[in-house]
């Protein structure tokens, strides 16, 4: 199986595609008795360090239903110069420029390294980034320094030449317009009014006049600029003025009574921002960035009242159905998502509070658009500004790690339909020869538009076989898939990045065998997860539990080797060994479980899940655990009680949480002061290394995850002991008192308890 | 005076009588005798002899010329006593004169008078005689000048036909009621004597019928009779005036006479058809507001008033006099309509005459006069009434030794707090008298305490919020960069109370157009912050703290805002305005700040913007004439009545200054101001060349003024009256209180007054006005003016304590405010179906017989029927074809709030003849009346009216006068667009100026100059302020309208 691995590994750095399967089963009913859907993670900007864009066109399928991407898999005549698209079979002539092709002189899209190719195409007018900043001022003076500065910081870190415009709010409204000179102009709005996209513009100033000028002058298009320009100005013309203007900002200079909170407008600020760009710059890059320091209190979109003695809404009222606010928010800001997203505008969410700020509300607005949700206590933590900083992060070759309005569309080959997709995008609506009437997710279409997406953003798509039973494919035949990616790069260009793939089709009932050893457990497990957490946000938790128990019974069942009614006879191959376990962990998890989670944290969690790429989802699903000790050198450990040890230093990583946890005989240590002492520096070593690991993740993670140093017995260490297996509890005797590891406080079933009813429901014949 | 008239009755003014001319006769004078135009008179002495009777002596007197005699008839005619009256003559005489004349002649120099002088020109003839000189004469004694009469007469009497009189012409009547004149000044009446008539009435004039005469005769001897008569007669006499008052009317001594004569009277009736010449009822007869002005000058201006005394009828408005007070509120504050109340509704709703006060709470006192005084009674606050709740006043009557004291208004007895008791002395009063304003004087002020606050918290300091409309047409006028730089100066100037150091009054800016823009200038700041609030739909106030500040800690901030404001949009291309969300983005800073304060709104335009309050342009003229004028005056929307209403409850007055180049609605904008108690200024076709300075000292007078804010004010009376109804800028919410965001020292109000029960003699009526305000610093006071007044079981007393200006300020609210729901025909038909009711009424019950031709005025009120006449032909009850629908709204709401003397000018603009001016002196020259016919080619005049100063200039005036007027060579180079006078050193030019500063500084508001050259095209404009003269628009002339008068109230009294 070694194969396999390096096959999936491979294909993955080549493509950023990962199957759940990778022979794939040859009819519908046999894929449906699969219990895992065939699917994909697809990265779809994966960094790719061999892969210089192309400089022209992409060659396109000339059926108008079709356009799929002139493709290695295509059949090509060169003396002919035809090619037969490899989808629908049409043959197509090859444009002029291609007059010189031939078996040795192959443009790359052919040769078969280019599974993935991007290329470069000069279309429409090229438009700055935007970057849209919708502030908070309804702060503490504290938070509202660090966020001016950070802000400010942030100028120095954008594009020279792309677009920045500054909205305020807290009781009302300020769109600043950053073109004048002298005096400083802002445009105010009620903070409780709703407005439409027309009204917003028509207030701003920015709806041209209905007979803007005689046909007979030329065009202007100056103008247009000129218009907008005075809320969006280049960085490198207003630098100097917006950092003046944001080192004046004030807090929110209403008062605010004593047992209120203050009035925060979020919703409204939020429609403004999206009505200005719908208005001056519809479907061109741009970010808007909302940061907030606490849940809107009034006007369309709030959360709460302003009654500090009406406490926000809690899981426990939303299953009572005793948020008030909640419906009509979270529909205002979905309509502000979809319309934002309409006009490719991501939006960003920072929120910064101690108690929560209606990301629960406001989470569709960076889910739809593919804008970033970072949650933190405070503008004044490293943890939001590194956070933002990174937002502006170059990667390897210089540009921005962000590209904009992105438009996903995926072709396949007649035995597939597409179910669906998963992730930070939305439906364009494409209906099409190879969308499936079964959905998946966001189905119904076979294009998806990604506003923001950065090199990790990572969809699901769930694919439907629909090859009947009777009609088997040719020994040999494959499937293939094309995802073109049609996208605003950084430095502005527009990019089309085409990956095609293909996988061998494979009869389940005579060549299980195949399918099973190429079954992608890790991605499957994603990819489960993905739909778990989708499902969760509209139906029931338990319901969801149960439909993943069974899914997971039911896959057991089918692969797992075993006599009826024997659980100690049933045994998983290697490819899904995993499994069950990911499965285990994903149950325990801030995605499905709501319990000892605010409403906005489960947002948080589901967030980030739907967009990170495979090994960060499965860092989320199952946190990985290091061990330090004298004992050897830093190993990974078991997700388990068992592995917290007096003598270890553990490091967790969670994603969300990087938790270093100092054993109890190791925290004596320390605060006897040996590491100190020279005659005892490799235990100051000890220490140092588990915080060095740390350090690595923390430079690379986005979000920056919360840093958590604690030690046995410490109030922080409920992090680790929530997330690891309890094997050891209370309850259970036999582990009690035992030097293997730390008893758990829980009822929680351990990973034991639950493999074995695992193996019990599997076998049983009653199912 | 009462004219006689005789017949003239039926006729109506127009048709002339030919009786008329009989008139003549008795002119008094007799003066005329000479032969004068007989043939006029002709007719008229037939008939004199008739009337003649009795009298003939003095009457005669000099004149006997009357004219009428000339031939024949007039011998006759003197005699009779009728006074002569006679209409005709024009001229100038002044039937008074007759007196005078007799005894000496008057002087001419006031007025024409002279009907001494009659015999000279011929012309006048006739006219009058006194008849009635005898016991007019006495009267006069009495009263001064009680009534008049003015015998027209004679007509009627005539001959021919009686008829011929009858009718309309003749009657003339011209005032004359010579009788009286001599009256107290100096001429000793001699002729006359006692007549005995009743006192009360005074002079009756006999007032010749028909006006239309003046036509027809005139012609010839008009005014050329006046001028030169004089010489010889009269010289100047003291007397004059006096006489002048008389002269018309003939004294009632005619009456008598009269009757005898008269019988003709019937005659009237008939000859309707009066075709024959008119002849026209001599202008200088009747009674002329001049006359009136100037003798009450010389006969109140010298001393002080003192108030102390119950019931005094304060000089006119227009003489200078120093108030001392002594318990009463001075006029200034405080002026009746009658100083002497009827005991009963009976006798009130029988004399018809309104019983009305007109308040000026905060008026401002010449520096001579001391400020109310300011009380301070701690922390329980203001001693009350516990019934009625009325303040501690000089009328409160101290008992038990002054442990308690009775209401003067209620009769309720409470205690004297402990804080407050003082003993009393052995006549009753507190031993603390002198020492407690609210004890000794008419009007002093209370610190109130939180009790009297909103919300029970003391109010904070008010601000001002400067609101500028940068839409293209005023960026493209200079108006924004003219308020602009204005305001960097004038918030220097920002009322200060007392001897503040700095003015504790913040401000605010904000400049609009179909958008609002908000300024910070926070001290803190290093550059003004601009806001822009477009969601003029649901207005807000964007900020709080920066909005409203401190001028001098702000100041730089400021003055770089200023500076910044006309560059910010000098390329603007808006032209679309909103309003009403200017008003209530006001309101909402006001509110947010929690204080009262004014609204400065800067307006150019119609404001046709989406937003609340849109208005569309909805002006018609062809609704003039219809019973849908009233809608002209209405609002088209009632938003802006909520949006003034909630104004009110937050103490936000907002002041409006317009700058249309068309119509924009100054009924509906202005209902706000209106009721806020803030004042509209309008400068139409606003130009920054001739307009600015006009413009920039109103608004500084605007913002410098004396004011208060959250002002309510509550007028407690006696038991028996009530105040039943209010005329004024300001809003009601209930039936009794008078609530204003905002008044001022020039704000007043007119409150009415009905009996709910009787009053008694002995006690009087009394009157408290109450005003509860916050001072420019923030100070919550409350105001008190306490009025007493005497009551009368005799209607007579009532006619003899009247104000005519206090009257036709009340029956000008009262009319303006009918337009808005009633069509203009009824209004004005009922104003004067009331005035000829109270004369009516006067006739019948306070004159002595006399003929039913003879009208007779009451002494007090011998103007009403000039300046009604004025009233009528304002634009707003009869508007000329120039007149603006605009300008009639506006001219509406203006009057609504003017005081007396402001209502004066106003109606009866003042004529001064600069030519006359003595360069010398710092006197104004003397007034003259407001007709053509008294201006000469050959002068200059000045005529203001409180809103216009015309300087009109004769064809041929010397050339010397135009050079150091002007400062060009001839008439033909003066131009006619200057808005200043030229200010050139010699001393006909510092004259005039000075002239047009000195009046400047008496209005309220900066009038705008306007050069008229005659036989201009402007003159129009200029002739339809000769109130005496006939209008374009349709307006009688004041003999006419006279006339008509007396026809109504002889068809009343029939």
């Amino acid at each position: 199986m070694a194969t396999y691995l390096e096959f999936i590994q491979q294909n993955e750095e080549r493509d950023g595609v990962r199957f759940s399967w990778n022979v794939w089963p040859s009819s519908r009913l046999e894929a449906t008795r699969m219990v895992v859907p065939l699917a994909c993670l697809l990265t779809p900007l994966k960094e790719r360090l061999d892969l210089p864009p192309v400089q022209y066109e992409p060659v396109l399928c000339s059926r108008p239903t079709c356009k799929a991407v002139l493709n290695p898999l295509c059949q090509v005549d060169y003396r002919a110069k035809l090619w037969a698209c490899n989808f629908c079979f049409q043959r197509n002539q090859f444009p002029p420029a291609y007059a010189g092709i031939s078996e040795v002189n192959q443009p790359a899209e052919l040769m078969p390294q280019f599974s993935t190719i991007e290329y470069i195409v000069q279309r429409g007018p090229q438009t700055p980034l935007i970057f849209l900043y919708v502030v908070d001022t309804c702060l503490e003076e504290e938070d509202l320094q660090a966020l001016k500065e950070s802000l400010q910081m942030s100028l120095s870190l954008l594009p020279p030449d792309a677009l920045v415009g500054l909205i305020t709010f807290g009781r009302m409204v300020q769109v600043h317009e950053l073109s004048c000179e002298g005096i400083s102009k802002s445009y105010v709005f009620r903070g409780t009014k709703d407005l439409a996209a027309k009204q917003i513009q028509d207030m701003l100033g920015l709806s041209r006049p209905a007979v803007p000028m005689q046909q007979g002058r030329p065009l202007q298009t100056p103008e247009q600029p000129v218009i907008s320009s005075r809320f969006l100005q280049p960085v490198h013309k207003i630098d100097m003025n917006l950092t003046d203007l944001l080192g004046e900002l004030q807090r929110d200079p209403w008062p605010v009574t004593q047992g209120k909170r203050p009035l925060r407008s979020t919703g409204v600020a939020l429609s403004i921002a999206v009505g200005l760009l719908e208005g001056t710059f519809p479907n061109t890059g741009a970010r808007i960035m909302l940061f907030t320091g606490g849940p809107p209190t009034q006007g369309p979109g709030m959360v709460v009242g302003d009654e500090l003695k009406t406490p926000i809404r809690s899981w426990h009222d939303i299953e009572k159905d005793n948020a008030r606010f909640m419906k009509k928010a979270t529909k205002h800001y979905e309509t502000l998502a979809n319309r934002s997203a309409a006009n490719g505008h991501c939006i960003d969410i920072y929120a910064c509070a101690l108690d929560q700020t209606g990301l629960l509300e406001m989470k569709c607005c960076a889910n739809l658009t593919g804008g970033h949700m970072v949650m933190g206590d405070s503008f004044n933590t490293s943890l939001f500004k590194q956070t933002f900083q990174r937002v502006f992060s170059k990667g390897y070759n210089g540009e921005f790690r962000m590209a904009f309005g992105a438009n996903l569309d995926v072709k396949t080959s007649r035995e597939l339909k597409i179910a669906g997709a998963i992730g930070p995008c939305i439906s364009l609506n494409a209906k099409g020869p190879c969308v499936s009437e079964n959905e998946l997710g966001i189905g119904g279409t076979s294009q998806w538009k990604i506003c923001s997406l950065d090199p990790s953003t990572t969809l699901a798509i769930y694919f439907e076989v629909v090859n009947q039973h009777n009609a088997p494919i040719p020994q040999g035949g494959r499937g293939a898939v094309q995802f073109v990616t049609q996208y605003q790069h950084s430095s502005t260009q527009r990019r089309i990045r085409v990956t095609t793939i293909a996988r061998n089709w494979a009869d389940a009932q005579t060549q299980l065998q195949h399918i099973e050893a190429a079954f992608d457990q890790e991605a499957a497990a994603v990819l489960m997860a993905r739909l778990g957490v989708y499902r969760a946000e509209s139906e029931e938790g338990p319901d969801v539990l149960r439909w993943l128990d069974r899914q997971l019974i039911r896959l057991c069942q089918k692969f797992g080797q075993y006599n009826k009614d024997d659980p100690n006879s049933f045994r998983l191959s290697e490819s899904f060994s995993l499994y069950p376990q990911f499965i285990f962990h994903l149950r325990r998890s801030p995605f499905l479980q709501v319990f000892n989670n605010s409403p906005d944290e489960s947002s948080y969690y589901r967030h980030h899940f739907a967009r990170q790429d495979l090994t960060q989802s499965l860092i989320m699903i199952q946190p990985i655990l290091y061990a330090y000790s004298f004992h050897g050198p830093p190993e990974p450990v078991l997700l388990d009680s068992s592995s917290i040890l007096p003598d270890r230093i553990l490091l967790m990583d969670t994603f969300f949480q990087i938790v270093i946890y100092l054993g109890e005989t190791i925290a004596q240590w320390q605060k006897a002061g040996y590491q100190d002492m020279p005659e005892y520096e490799n235990f100051k070593h000890l220490l140092q290394a588990p915080l060095d690991d740390a350090q690595e993740i923390l430079q690379t993670r986005f979000p920056m995850p919360r840093y958590i140093h604690t030690e046995h017995g410490g109030s922080q260490a409920r992090f680790l002991l929530s997330k690891v297996n309890p094997s050891q509890t209370h309850n259970n005797l036999y582990a009690w008192g035992q030097e293997s590891g730390a008893p758990i406080l829980t009822d929680d079933v351990s990973l034991q308890v639950f493999m074995d009813h695992l193996k019990k429901l599997a076998v049983s014949s009653a199912s | 005076m009462s004219v006689n008239q005789q017949a003239h009755t039926g006729p109506p003014y127009g048709q002339p009588q030919p009786g008329y001319q009989g008139y003549q006769q008795p002119a008094y004078g007799g003066q005329s005798l000479p032969g004068v135009p007989q043939s006029q008179y002709g007719a008229y002495n037939g008939p004199m002899p008739g009337y003649q009777q009795p009298v003939p002596p003095q009457g005669s007197l000099r004149a006997p010329p009357t004219s009428g005699a000339p031939p024949p008839a007039s011998g006759a005619s003197h005699p009779s006593g009728h006074l002569a009256y006679s209409p005709f003559e024009h001229g100038d005489v002044q039937n008074g004169i007759p007196a005078s004349a007799a005894p000496m002649q008057r002087p001419p120099a006031s007025q024409p008078f002279l009907p001494g002088s009659a015999p000279t020109p011929v012309s006048q003839i006739s006219t009058f005689q006194q008849y009635g000189p005898p016991p007019a004469s006495v009267q006069q004694l009495r009263n001064h000048m009680a009534g008049m009469t003015i015998g027209s007469t004679a007509a009627s009497a005539p001959p021919p036909a009686g008829l011929g009189y009858g009718v309309g012409p003749s009657s003339y009547p011209p005032t004359t009621g010579a009788p009286r004149p001599p009256a107290m000044p100096g001429p000793p009446l001699t002729g006359q004597t006692v007549a005995g008539p009743p006192s009360s009435q005074p002079n009756h004039v006999s007032s010749p019928p028909p006006p239309s005469s003046m036509a027809g005769l005139h012609p010839g001897t008009p005014m050329s009779g006046l001028h030169g008569p004089p010489p010889p007669t009269h010289p100047p006499q003291p007397g004059y005036q006096m006489q002048q008052n008389g002269s018309f009317g003939q004294m009632r001594g005619p009456q008598p006479n009269y009757g005898g004569a008269y019988p003709g009277a019937p005659n009237y009736g008939s000859p309707p058809g009066p075709p024959p010449p008119p002849k026209r009822l001599d202008p200088d007869s009747i009674p002329s507001p001049i006359q009136v002005i100037e003798d009450d000058r010389n006969n109140r201006g010298s001393e002080p008033f003192v108030t102390g005394v119950r019931g005094q009828v304060p000089p006119l408005v227009t003489t200078n006099f120093l108030v001392k007070d002594q318990g009463n509120a001075s006029p200034r504050y405080i002026r009746c309509t009658s100083y002497n109340i009827p005991c009963t509704s009976d006798m009130a709703k029988q004399s018809q005459v309104p019983l009305a006060a007109v308040i000026k709470p905060l008026a401002t006192l010449p520096p001579e006069e001391t400020l109310p005084y300011l009380v301070d009674h701690g922390e329980s606050g203001p001693v009350r009434c516990n019934r009625c709740k009325a303040y501690m006043c000089p009328f409160m009557q101290f008992i038990e030794g002054g442990r308690r004291f009775q209401c003067c208004f209620c009769s309720c007895v409470t205690e004297v707090p402990p804080h407050y008791f003082q003993h009393l002395d052995h006549t009753g009063k507190r031993v603390d008298f002198y020492d407690r304003p609210e004890l000794s004087l008419g009007s002093y002020e209370f610190l109130a305490t939180v009790d009297y606050c909103k919300n029970n918290k003391f109010p904070s300091p008010p601000a001002f919020i400067f609101m500028i409309d940068v839409s293209y047409n005023a960026v493209k006028s200079g108006l924004v960069r003219l308020i602009c730089e204005e305001l960097k100066s004038l918030l220097d100037y920002l009322p200060r109370e007392g001897n503040m150091e700095e003015s504790a009054i913040r401000v605010g800016f904000v400049t609009y157009n179909k958008v609002l823009h908000f300024y910070n200038v926070k001290s803190s700041l290093a550059q003004p912050q601009m806001m822009v609030v477009s969601d003029v739909a649901d207005m807000f106030v964007p900020l709080l703290d920066g909005f409203l500040v401190n001028v001098n800690e702000s100041r730089t901030v400021i003055a770089s805002l200023l500076d910044q404001i006309p560059e910010m949009f000098a390329d603007t291309r808006e032209t679309e305005t909103v309003f009403a969300p200017v008003i209530q983005a006001g309101l909402e800073a006001l509110k947010a700040a929690e204080c009262a304060g004014k609204l400065f709104i800067f307006h150019t335009s119609l404001p046709i913007a989406e937003a609340p309050g849109k208005l569309k342009n909805r002006d018609d003229r062809k609704l003039i004439n219809t019973d849908k004028e009233k809608t002209l005056f209405q609002p088209q929307t009632s938003f802006y009545n909520n949006l003034a209403k909630d104004c009110v409850a937050q103490g936000c007055c907002v002041d409006l200054f317009l700058f249309p180049n068309q119509y924009l609605d100054v009924a509906t904008l202005g209902v706000v101001p209106y009721q806020t108690g803030g004042s509209i200024y309008k400068y139409a076709y606003f130009q920054l060349e001739t307009d600015q300075y006009r413009f920039l000292n109103d608004l500084r007078r605007d913002v410098q003024k004396e004011v208060g804010f959250d002002a309510v004010m509550r007028v407690r009376t006696s038991t028996g009256i009530r105040a039943t109804d209010f005329f004024g800028a300001f809003y009601m919410s209930n039936t009794t209180d008078v609530e204003m965001a905002g008044l001022d020292c020039d704000k007043t109000i007119t409150v009415e007054f009905k009996h709910d029960d009787k009053l008694s003699e002995d006690s009087g009526a009394l009157l408290q006005c109450a005003l509860l305000y916050t001072s420019c610093a923030g100070q919550r006071r409350l105001r008190i003016h306490n009025l007493s007044l005497n009551c009368c079981t005799q209607l007579a007393d009532l006619y003899r304590n009247c104000e005519t200006d206090t009257l036709i300020n009340y029956l000008a609210k009262y009319a303006y405010r009918g337009v808005l729901n009633s069509p203009v025909k009824t209004v004005r038909d009922a104003l004067i179906n009331q005035c000829a009711q109270i004369l009516a009424c006067y006739r019948k019950n306070c004159a002595s017989p006399s003929s039913a031709g003879q009208l007779i005025l009451p002494e007090c009120m011998k103007l009403l029927p000039v300046y009604l006449n004025c009233v009528l032909k304002s634009d707003v009850l009869q508007p000329g074809p120039e007149v603006t629908t605009d300008d009639r709204a506006y001219i509406r709401q203006l009057v609504t709030s003017m005081d007396v003397a402001e209502t004066n000018v106003f109606f009866y603009p003042r004529l001064l003849p600069l030519t006359k001016a003595d360069v010398d002196s710092d006197s104004l020259p003397a007034a003259i009346r407001n007709s053509e016919e008294r201006l000469s080619k050959g002068d200059i005049y000045l005529l203001e009216n409180g809103l216009n100063v015309f300087v009109w200039v004769g064809v041929s005036v010397q050339q010397g006068l135009i050079q150091n007027l002007f400062g060009v060579s001839s008439f033909s180079q003066i131009s006619n667009a200057l808005s200043t006078l030229p200010v050139l050193e010699n001393p006909f030019s510092k004259k005039v100026r000075s002239i047009v500063d000195m009046i400047q500084g008496q209005r309220s508001r900066y009038m705008k100059l306007i050069i008229v050259k005659q036989e201009d095209k402007l003159e129009m404009l200029f002739k339809h302020f000769l109130v005496e003269d006939k209008s374009l628009s349709g307006g009688a002339s004041y003999v006419d309208f006279l006339c008509h008068m007396h026809k109504e109230i002889r068809q009343l009294l029939s």
